[in-house]
């Protein structure tokens, strides 16, 4: 029971920083981006691959995973606002697009770090005296200080401008910002932050595989709702705050569906189905209760 | 400081071709102050959106300082143009803070990782909304949103005050407010408008305002300047002048008949 938790709470964290991503695209600036269920297999095939085949650092390829994540999401930005392809589409094309390269850089359809020196391994040695603890407090300070940076970010000058452009873009411009610019940047650093929770996972799991990003945009988008749903605040450290609690909301709630599901017949394969129903009731209910009160309003 | 060059703008409306500008000259020294009436569709929102360059002219030439920027993205002429329209929604972020607002407002070139809001930043802003006197002070941290459209569009007002422009365009601006917050935000405007002695061109129905406030007058109609009243002539305009001139052009503006009562 305690190792469940335990394990929940590792993959709430490690999803969670791909939830950051979502949280940016679908929060700040109001793009429903789907680039991220490629972008975060980017994460992890450049991470599986360079510590397999090259024997990189597994610190060193965070970093470089974020990078190219970074990239993905330039492109889709670019596709929307220089080539004036609708944003859900931009997103999908970059998916599609990724699926091949992803590919290319594998190699193979998935990889296994069993062999390899993973973060993971190199985290257990090293924080040995915390025993059955040390992936979680590691996990736990890595997502933490994502976040921190993310909040600071969010104050600055050009953070102010990011979080403004998703609010009223022509304002933005009249102030004498390229909101095209903005927009960009915005998706790059979301797709970043979702490649490298990619490559996190992947070392966390032990495999890298082409088809474990499938729902990345569903399962970020649940955990952004579901936090929603209990902090309600506009401060960007409470929304930050919510998206990893909803996260590791779900994230338990998946492992006890899959432990203890098959009481009511519930197989992992049915997964994506209740999360995409658990995300469309949540995405309908306020509209629903809005037009609810309307009426009554208007009785 | 301003001209324009025989700017045309065409409209396409399904098979229908709409001349919205056709074929309008100005030229405005520094400090000029130009308000502008005519009936609606006469095409003065249009003439300042293509001087702000959110729309394109289909022919003609927008010179600022001695620059050609016809073509120049509208973020990047934003450094010298100011705009307040009647919208009241239009100026600010909804789901920020009046704090935020005031921030992204105060810095126009080279945003960076600096943090937006320092304690100084803070306290400047205190002081500017107790200048406004609507008790918007307690409020930094509240969302704009949750501001009534007259508060909302003093801070717009303030924040246009903030980036400093070297020509401001003001499209109806009080239009969409109540007669207490229509005159309040008027009078912070002109204040504005007097102490930094900024370009201005302002776009209103009413008649008392068009002449009471700066030096030229320009009356629009189908797309042309009609009228063009500067200096001394303007000075001896009368409210009751400008009706008989509509009439003469035949032009029947509903919202002037109903402000000069
Ligand atoms: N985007 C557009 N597409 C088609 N026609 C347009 C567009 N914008 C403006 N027009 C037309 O151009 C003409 C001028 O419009 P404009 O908004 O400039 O008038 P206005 O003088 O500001 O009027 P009002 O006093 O009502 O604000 C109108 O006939 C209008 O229908
Ligand atoms: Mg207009």
């Amino acid at each position: 029971m305690a190792s469940i938790l335990i394990h929940a709470a590792e993959q709430g964290l490690l999803y969670g920083i791909a939830a950051l991503g979502v949280f940016i695209t679908y929060r700040i600036l109001n793009f429903p981006d789907l680039t991220v269920d490629g972008s975060f297999v980017t994460g992890a095939a450049i991470a599986s691959s360079l510590l397999v085949s090259h024997g990189f650092d597994p610190f060193l390829v965070l970093l470089i995973a974020f990078a190219a994540g970074a990239v993905a999401g330039v492109i889709t930005g670019l596709l929307n606002t220089r080539l004036g392809i609708t944003d859900l589409l931009a997103g999908v094309l970059s998916m599609i697009m990724l699926y091949s390269i992803n590919l290319r850089i594998m190699g193979r359809p998935n990889i296994s770090l069993l062999r390899v020196d993973t973060i993971i391994r190199v985290v257990e040695r090293g924080f040995h005296p915390l025993g059955g603890m040390s992936v979680l407090v590691f996990v736990g300070l890595v997502t933490l200080a994502v976040m921190l940076i993310l909040v600071l970010f969010f104050k600055t000058e050009i953070g102010l401008v990011l979080r403004a452009t998703g609010d009223n873009e022509r304002m933005v411009i009249a102030q004498g910002v390229n909101t095209k610019r903005m927009k960009v940047g915005g998706l790059a650093l979301s797709n970043g932050l979702v490649a490298l929770s990619g490559a996190l996972v992947a070392q966390y799991s032990g495999f890298a595989d082409v088809g474990m990003g499938i729902g990345t945009i569903v399962t970020g988008l649940a955990a952004v709702i579901i936090g929603g749903s209990l902090i309600r605040s506009r401060k960007v450290l409470w929304m930050t705050t919510s998206v990893l609690i909803g996260s590791l909301i779900y994230r338990t709630a998946v492992m006890f569906a899959l432990r203890y599901g098959y009481v009511i017949g519930f197989q992992a394969s049915d997964l994506k189905l209740v999360t995409s129903i658990i995300v469309i009731i949540a995405l309908v209910v306020p509209a629903f209760r809005e037009r609810m009160s309307r009426r009554v309003k208007a009785c | 400081m301003l001209k324009l060059e025989s700017i045309r703008k065409a409209f396409r409306s399904g098979q229908d071709i709409v001349l919205a500008l056709g074929g309008i000259d100005l030229d405005m020294e520094k400090g000029d102050f130009v308000t502008v009436i005519g009936s609606n569709g006469a095409g003065k929102s249009t003439l300042l959106n293509v001087i702000a360059g959110t729309i394109l002219p289909t022919a003609g030439k927008v010179v600022v300082k001695g620059r050609n920027v016809t073509t120049l993205p509208a973020y990047r002429r934003a450094q010298w143009i100011g705009r307040i329209t009647q919208d009241p929604l239009a100026g600010t972020a909804p789901m920020m803070t009046i704090a935020e607002n005031l921030a992204l407002a105060s810095k126009r070139a080279h945003r960076s990782l600096r943090l937006a809001i320092t304690r100084k930043r803070r306290n400047e802003m205190i002081d500017q909304m107790l200048s406004l006197g609507m008790n918007l002070e307690h409020r930094l941290d509240d969302p704009v949103s949750l501001l009534s459209g007259g508060e909302r569009q003093a801070l717009t007002v303030t924040m246009a005050t903030l980036a400093r422009p070297e020509i401001l365009l003001l499209d109806e601006h009080t239009a969409a407010l109540d007669p207490g917050n229509a005159t309040r935000v008027s009078q912070l405007t002109e204040e504005f408008v007097k102490r930094m002695g900024v370009t201005t061109i302002m776009v209103t129905h009413n008649m008392e305002h068009a002449l009471a406030l700066g030096n030229r007058l320009l009356m629009m109609n189908k797309g042309e300047v009609v009228y063009d009243f500067g200096g001394q002539e303007k000075e001896a305009l009368t409210v009751l002048d400008l009706v008989e001139l509509f009439s003469k052009q035949h032009i029947v503006d509903d919202e002037l008949l109903l402000e000069t009562g």
